[in-house]
């Protein structure tokens, strides 16, 4: 797919142009054990040589068009967007793509360069499966031993997802310690990599952990955006008003806001977990709260910790958000100004999640489904000659207890 | 620079003096409670240890094994906060040995790293060890450290490269961290010929003091690495004689026979190397 030729580039704002590498700001950084930089030196040269060399664009290419899916496309949804404010509403439909969310463009990429590496055993983290499930994906299509780490919790609100990835041929190990979620599944996935290092690439999922992970998983995800940058302008004949994407880690927002960064006039609006709101405690809002910044996974960003710089848990109804810190570009993008972050609840949440199976027969994973309350909420903010882009990031059939649970549509007997 | 308390330097010299290597003994504060991680620190000094590590539990230890990880989320379960540290470090100074403290960044960087280091230095700490550190993102560290007069201990592992062994041992004050092996905390059978081979490889490059640590646990292993490095760090062996779940007193007895045994082993070693 390429441009659209009428569109302009603004300015370009990128991270290479910073004085430290590896920083956004203040944020990002590498803070390991010594024992794991001789690996990340080693990633680093390995995804720059790739990003340079046909032979791996490629393949990746060929992956992408054959396996993954890839354009994926473009929807409007007006009955939901009626909801909106009258806005005009386009969904980029990652929900389509093979394994059914965003994280398979990552995780193909970061497998090639592992296979590169000379790796032959993938690990990663995974909290509502999504990312698991692609990585076990991946391992299979390319003869990789593969285990998955993941919170006891997620093991049990997303049981779907361990089945896929035990079917996969991944080995699932489920975490006891602290939260049981997903920072504990990176807690224990981090052990493994330091201990099997030699062997081993670790497929971190999201645009966090030590540099180079969220620079190159952003990168990784980069298509999104220049895909639905393309098709909203064919569509449309211009740029949307503003580009919505739910914010755990961050990187399918990542994905879809990297593209449009230079484009001032575009509004670039990630949508964080308030679960039960943020007064009560119990959400993963890193923004919105009293968070501060501090370090978790290898990482300077904003984090939810307590007066002593105890990491405090989040909460979500959605795993995949459940995360307290959140990916540095992410932090570096809200303090510069050039994006904005709110929350949606729980509450919110479902009825967005609610309303679009109703309306438009797409089943959003309760992720992607704060992005659809954002846009809900933006789009009565800015009114009917509003133009929103929102990242569906992945379908929802793994939420499916949950969701039944929620609205009490689960059959007697079962609750 | 200015520093009323000894620091780790003169420790491993003097031990180096009497031939040996120091032995430095890992434990929690607020293992199993606060008054209670203060009594195992002194059983550690009265047995034998030169240095006691005063480690600060934290919410997520990533580079600590199973039994490490219990004991110190135990301990924040039972309250412990960062300011007990300095208690523990002020006992541990008070009984008579060197106190270091190890630190996730975290809680260093969110206490502010210039009242950490004061804090540090007025309770009579010689310095700190910062397993997610490397020397990269230590600038604000290194100046306070300075200011405190205050060691700075780096990790190494057998997977640093002779560049990084370079730049890490040259931001180190007081000792560098030998990882004997790849991975996280926690007793080992047989600690790797990987140790004695960093230990070689790092002594290429500096005069800096190295001391082994991961997977020690055994009067045999204290003698064997004893011969060749200046210390012997023992974690997790400790911190699980004092487990358990009876009385605290016959579990400070578990802790002081082993810390004995360990003191033997690091004075019947045969010193193979002769370190200025």
């Amino acid at each position: 797919m390429s441009e659209h030729p009428e569109v302009v580039d603004g300015p370009e704002l990128t991270v290479e142009e910073l004085p430290r590498p590896g920083r956004f700001g203040d944020f990002g950084g590498r803070f390991v054990p010594e024992a794991l930089v001789p690996a990340l030196d080693e990633l680093d040269e390995a995804r720059q040589k790739a990003a340079v060399d046909p032979e791996f664009q490629d393949e990746l290419a060929r992956l992408h068009a054959t396996y993954t899916g890839r354009p994926s496309i473009v929807t409007e949804v007006p009955r939901f967007a009626a909801h909106c404010g009258g806005a005009r509403v386009v969904l980029k439909r990652e929900d389509l793509n093979h394994t059914g969310s965003h994280k398979i463009n990552n995780v193909l990429a970061q497998a090639l360069l592992a296979k590169r590496m000379g790796k032959t055993r993938v690990i990663a983290e995974t909290g509502a499966g999504q990312h698991g499930v692609a990585t076990a994906t991946a391992a299979a299509l390319m003869g990789l031993d593969c285990t998955v780490y993941m919170g006891r919790v997620d093991t049990e609100r997303q049981a779907l997802n361990v089945a896929r990835m035990r079917i996969l041929g991944a080995t699932v190990v489920p975490v006891e310690h602290g939260s049981a979620t997903l920072k504990d599944a990176i807690n224990e996935a981090l052990r493994d990599w330091v201990t099997n290092v030699g062997t081993t690439h670790y497929i971190i999922g999201t645009v966090t952990g030590p540099h180079p992970f969220p620079e190159m998983v952003r990168d990784f995800h980069a298509i999104i955006g220049e895909e639905a940058r393309a098709q909203v302008f064919e569509l449309t004949g211009r740029l949307p008003d503003a580009v919505i994407a739910c914010v755990g880690g961050g990187s399918n927002a990542m994905g879809i806001f990297h593209r449009f960064v230079p484009d001032a006039g575009v509004r670039l609006i990630g949508v964080e977990a308030g679960g039960e709101g943020v007064d009560s405690g119990r959400h993963a809002a890193r923004f919105a709260a009293d968070a501060t910044p501090g370090v978790l996974h290898g990482a300077m960003s904003y984090l939810m910790q307590d007066d002593d710089g105890q990491t405090v848990e989040s909460h979500s109804i959605s795993a995949g958000l459940d995360y307290p810190s959140v990916g540095p570009e992410h932090a570096f993008l809200r303090d510069s100004g050039r994006a904005e972050y709110r929350y949606a609840t729980d509450d919110e949440v479902m009825e967005a999640f609610t309303l679009l199976c109703r309306t438009e027969g797409i089943i959003p994973a309760l992720e992607s489904a704060h992005a659809l309350a954002g846009a809900m909420a933006v789009g009565r903010e800015l009114g009917p000659d509003a133009l929103l882009l929102v990242n569906l990031s992945g379908r929802g059939d793994k939420d499916m207890h949950t969701a039944a649970a929620w609205l009490g549509l689960a059959p007697e007997g079962t609750q | 620079m200015s520093t009323a308390v000894a620091g780790v330097a003169e420790t491993l010299a003097r031990c180096r003096a009497e031939g040996r290597a120091a032995l430095v003994g890992y434990l929690p504060v607020g293992y199993p409670t606060v008054e209670g991680s203060l009594e195992a620190m002194r059983v550690l000094v009265e047995a034998g240890c030169d240095v006691v590590e005063v480690g600060i539990p934290y919410s997520d230890p990533v580079i600590d094994g199973p039994v490490i990880q219990q004991a110190t989320s135990e301990a924040l379960a039972a309250g412990t906060r960062v300011d007990d540290v300095f208690t523990a470090v002020a006992t541990v100074r008070e009984a008579g040995a060197t106190p270091l403290v190890m630190s996730y960044w975290n809680l260093v960087l969110h206490r502010g790293v210039e009242r950490f280091a004061g804090d540090l230095a007025a309770a009579g700490g010689a310095g700190l060890i910062t397993p997610d550190l490397i020397p990269e993102e230590a600038d604000e560290w290194v100046a306070a450290s300075d200011r405190h007069g205050l060691d700075r201990v780096f990790l190494v592992a057998p997977s640093s490269t002779p560049e990084r062994l370079v730049r890490v041992t040259s931001a180190c004050r007081g000792f560098v961290y030998a990882a004997s092996t790849m991975g996280v905390t926690g007793a080992r059978s047989s600690v790797d010929t990987d140790a004695r081979g960093l230990v070689e490889r790092v002594r290429a490059v500096t005069d800096v003091p190295v001391c082994i640590g991961l997977g020690v646990s055994t009067r045999e292993q204290a003698a064997e690495i004893g011969a060749y490095a200046d210390g012997v760090i023992v974690g997790s062996a400790l911190v699980r004689a004092l487990g358990g779940d009876g009385e605290l007193a016959p579990r400070l007895e578990a802790l002081r026979t082993l810390t004995t045994r360990l003191a033997a082993g690091v004075r019947e070693a045969a010193r193979t190397t002769d370190q200025p």
